[in-house]
Parts: C-alpha cells; structure tokens; sequence
C-alpha cells in the first residue's frame, strides 16, 4: 500500500517518532564504515591498518577517533562569520541523513513510503552543496572560498547525471516510489539486464556526488589541505565533513541498491529464506565496498578533467539511456 | 483554515519583494528580491489549487512552470550581472548609471 | 493542526523576509532567502502539493540560492558587512505599504468567508497526466525557454578569446 507524509502523520506521532529512531542507527553505522575503510586500505595497501585499538585488530579505532575529536578545541579565526560558520555541519548532516527516510530495509520496513521516494531522495541531496559554499565563505580564508566554489561546481555538475540515471530507472520500474522500484525487480536486477549503463553512470555520480576519489578535488589533502572545511575543527570537523560524507556515501549506496541492485529483493527466489535486510545490507555493503577499492585504485582526477567528464560524457550518456529506456519500453521489449 | 490568511501572507511576501528590488543596492540583492516575489505568487497559485482540488491541477502546474522560468531567469541574471561585474568593478546598481539622463 | 503549523511557518517566513531586505550582510541575506524557500515549501507540503514542494526544494533551494552563492562570491562579496543601501528607501517603504495594504484589503474583502478543506493530496501520477495532456502546449514552450536561458547565460558568460 502506497502512503504519503500526511497519513504517517494522521497514524501516529508515536510510530513516526519510533521510525525516526531509526536515523540514530546511523552513527554507529558511520563507526563501522570507518573502520572497514581503514582495513580494506591498508589490506589493498599490503599492510595492517589499526591493530591497537580495542585489543583485537583495532575495531575500536574509529571510535577511539571519535572522542579524540570530542575533546579538541574548536578554534575560529578572528574574522569568520561564526553563525554561519556553526550553521555549516548542521546542513550538510541534514542533506546527508535525510536520504534515509525513503529506503525501504523491507517491504514495509520504510520510514515513509513516499508516492515519489525517489525524487524526495535526489532533492535532498541536494541540500548538502550549500553546506560547502556557506563553510568556504564563512571561513574567511580565500583558499577556503577557491575550495568551496570548486566543491559546489563539482557537485551540481554531478547531479544532473545522477538525476537522468535515476529518472531511467523511474521510467523503466513505471513509479518513483522505492519501494515499488525494488519490487519491480522481483525476477531480475535492472543492474544486469535493462539498465547496465544506468548503474554505471549512477555509480560514477553518486561517487562524484559525495566527493571521493577519483572526484575528490574538493577535499584532497596534498593540494588544497581539506579545501572548504579547512578551517574546521574538533565537532565541527568530525560531524560537518567527516561523519557527513560518510553518512552520504552509504545513503548514496543504499539508493543505487534499492535502484539496480534490488533493494530487500533475494537475487534468487531460492534464496528467499534469507531475510529482506539482510539481502539490503548485503547488497549496500558490496557497493560501499566497491566505493572504497575505487578510492585507494584510482588516482585523482583534476578539476577541468572531472567537469569535462561530467558535462561532454556521462550527461550525453544518460540523456542516450533516457532515450534507449523509453524506445525498449514502448516496443515491450523489457 | 481560512484562504485569506495564506493570501495576504502572500501579498506580503510579495510587498516586501518590491521593497527589495526597489531599497537594495546589490543587484545580486535585487535579484534575490524577484525570487522572493515569484515565490509570493507560487503560494498563491497553490492554495488556489486546494480550493480546487481534484477537479482542476493548473494551479500545481503553473507553479512549477513559474519555478522552472525562474530558475532559467536567474541564470541569464546573474551571467548579465557577472558580465557588468567584469567590466565596471562593482555591482552596485547606483554605479552603473552610465546611460541614465 | 493546519493552521498552528501554518502560524508557525508564516511567522518564519515573514521574519526572514523581513530580514533578508534589511540585512547589510550579502551572504546572510543569501541564507535568508534560502530560510523563505524552505518555508515555501513547508506551505507546499501543507497545501497537498508534494510534487511541487519537493521540485521546490531540488531546483529553489538545491540550485537557485547555489547560483546566488557563487554569483555573490565571484563578485566580492565581503565578509563583514556592507555600507547602507540606496537613497530611495523611504519612498520604497511608502510604496511597498501601499500594495501591501491594497492587495491585502482587496484579497480580504474577496475570500473573507472561504476556508480550504485538507483531504488526500495529489499524486504524480495524476498531476504528470495533467501536465502531458491537458498543459503540454506550455510544458514545451518552457522548454524553449530553458533551452534559450541556457544557451544565452553560457554565450554572456564566456571570456573573449
């Protein structure tokens, strides 16, 4: 059954405020995705990564980091705008976090099953860009502000691709719905059969979207130190880019599994005794997986090459998808 | 709820938009001040379409169309303004008088 | 429950307009703005409109106030606050009050009695049906205009070689 914010509400405040709860999973979830970082770097590294922290191969160093920050002092230079300055994390935690209110862990495990989930989940997103322009400025820093208006440029370049794979995807499943999306892909992933390309562009944008290599100008340490949010420290820092990029990056995956992948769906109908989270977190866990090998394989793209990556390939790309999906679709062909 | 509430605070929205464009100095400023007009007259737009609300969509659709020229609007602003920015040094609206009597 | 929510949301919105004309800060003023978008489409969501909210959002907030942003950064917007605005205030104030205050006696006398009634809102479904049948004619003329604002912005913005 398809709902809409007005009948969450009309249900219960109680229920909405128990589902809501689910966002606080979010943190520990950052905990963790930190940490397989670390190991699956220095493992492709062909070293050990943490080993110290919490006494059996460092699991507890992400969260040793985190109250590392918790006692840092927040410094702010004389001439930063400090309302703005405070205001940035709270913004770009928000275009991060919101995405989750529309993935659907299970058929009915959503939040909010949104008549259109999907755009509700692009339009968030697109919150966070003004998070990175208002740090830049606010800093007072003119490397800050170069930083910050080539992370905006970067990141409304990338949207459009994003917005056309997922618009294809809308076409090809006939609803914007997520939930209806991933039960469209009940017999085959639309990875594999009706939108390859899709996938492909939706993975290049959303790896461009939350700014990590190979498209990670805006944040790359040996050239612009941390760019827009150079000047940040201590909380700031630690929940502005650090938990928010992380919290992005695994929305981002959980939106391309429920997208191509399937979602909560089992890939085989064998398989079906294996419970709808467990295939969605496995599902999510491979793409974050595969964000990460990407990051520590590929080297950094410059910043005229990523806006000419964007503009001259992956929009004419997406745009000959779009037409490709509708020309299969008319012809029932999928 | 009464219309009218949502109305005059559109009307508001929208006088305090001419107040804007006709005060400010900045033309980045005046530009905002529009938006701020076009958004007074999406409200309204939309909460006719509630007075109307199965038998007609033309209010939810002309909304986004104003949304849509507004956007489109923006930009060639904001290029003409960037334009005047590269050849004057400023943006102030009092400076760029070259052609008035 | 409607109208305490819109109480509230009005009550934000006059304020940041309020405060987005009489600013002296460029950016605050930017983030003002972006403060009246958001409550716009609060107001949209509220009025049964979750379509145009949510293209609200993506295209008002997530591209106009980034495009504000950078417009006021590439032309040196400073970081503390600017000299006063134009001599025409006064003369600006009288004339804002006079719409405001001919509008709204306007607008009271018309609907004074009318009240709106919140059922289901309206799904994409039928709103994109709307739009492809009934309004496809200015559907495709905004288009047009798109395509020209597009293509005129790049032209206006390109260096000389």
């Amino acid at each position: 059954m398809v709902t809409t914010l007005h009948h969450i509400l009309a249900n219960s405040i109680v229920l909405l405020a128990l589902k809501l709860g689910i966002l606080l999973l979010l943190l520990p979830a950052t905990l963790v995705v930190g940490y397989v970082e670390l190991k699956v770097m220095a493992h492709m590294q062909h070293r050990l990564g943490p080993m110290y922290a919490g006494a059996y191969h460092g699991w507890a160093q992400t969260l040793a980091d985190g109250l590392k920050f918790i006692q840092k002092e927040d410094i702010m230079a004389a001439a930063t705008d400090r309302t703005v300055f405070s205001m940035v994390p709270y913004i770009t935690m928000l275009g991060a976090a919101l995405t989750f209110v529309v993935i659907p862990f299970s058929r009915h495990g959503v939040i909010a099953n949104l008549d259109i989930g999907l755009f509700y989940a692009l339009a968030v997103s697109s919150i966070s860009v003004i998070g990175v322009l208002a740090a830049g400025w606010a800093s007072a820093n003119k490397y800050s502000l170069m930083g910050g208006l080539r992370a905006a440029a970067q990141l409304i370049a990338y949207e459009l691709p994003l917005v056309l794979a997922a618009a294809a995807v809308a076409m090809q499943a006939g609803s914007l719905s997520l939930v209806s999306i991933a039960e469209a892909q009940r017999y085959v992933p639309f990875a594999l059969w009706a939108q390859p390309l899709g996938f492909l562009i939706f993975l290049a944008a959303a790896t461009a979207e939350v700014s990590r290599t190979p498209f990670d100008m805006p944040v790359a340490e040996a050239e612009i130190i941390t760019g827009a949010f150079t000047e940040y420290s201590a909380m700031k820092f630690a929940f502005g880019l650090f938990a928010a990029e992380y919290i992005a990056m695994i929305g981002m995956s959980a939106l391309a599994a429920t997208l191509f992948l399937g979602g909560y769906v089992p890939l085989l109908p064998q398989l079906r005794f294996v419970p709808g989270p467990v295939w969605f977190l496995i599902k999510t866990g491979l793409l974050i997986f595969l964000l990460i090998w990407i990051r520590w394989t590929f080297p950094r793209l410059r910043e005229d090459q990523l806006q000419k990556f964007a503009w001259k390939v992956l929009i004419p790309l997406s745009l000959v998808n779009i037409f490709v999906t509708g020309a299969l679709k008319l012809a029932h062909w999928t | 709820m009464p219309v009218a509430w949502v109305l005059i605070l559109s009307s508001f929205l929208f006088s305090v938009g001419i107040y804007g464009v006709l005060a400010r100095r900045n033309a980045v400023l005046v530009l905002m001040s529009i938006e701020l007009m076009l958004n007074a007259a999406n409200i309204n737009f939309v909460v006719f379409n509630l007075l109307l609300h199965s038998i007609s969509y033309i209010g939810q659709v002309f909304a986004l169309f104003i949304i849509t020229i507004a956007a489109a609007e923006l930009g060639v602003g904001l290029a003409i303004v960037i334009l005047i920015f590269r050849n004057r040094s400023t943006v102030s609206i009092d400076e760029v008088s070259l052609m008035k009597w | 429950m409607q109208q305490v929510v819109f109480g509230i949301v009005a009550a934000l919105i006059v304020f940041a307009a309020v405060r987005l004309v009489t600013t002296r800060n460029l950016v605050h003023g930017a983030l003002y703005l972006l403060a009246v978008l958001a409550g716009a489409a609060i107001l949209f969501l509220l009025f049964l409109a979750e379509f145009v909210a949510w293209v609200q959002v993506l295209v008002y907030i997530g591209a106009v106030v980034v495009l504000l942003l950078f417009g006021l950064m590439l032309t040196r917007a400073p970081i503390g606050n600017m000299a006063l605005d134009s001599q025409t205030r006064p003369l600006a104030a009288v004339v804002s009050l006079a719409i405001f205050g001919i509008t709204s006696t306007i607008v009271w006398k018309t609907f004074k009695g009318q009240t709106v009634h919140f059922s289901k809102p309206n799904t994409v479904d039928t709103l994109g049906r709307a739009i492809f049948s009934q309004y496809v004619l200015p559907f495709e003329i905004v288009s047009v205009v798109l395509l020209a604002a597009l293509v005129g912005a790049v032209v206006l913005a390109r260096k000389e070689e």
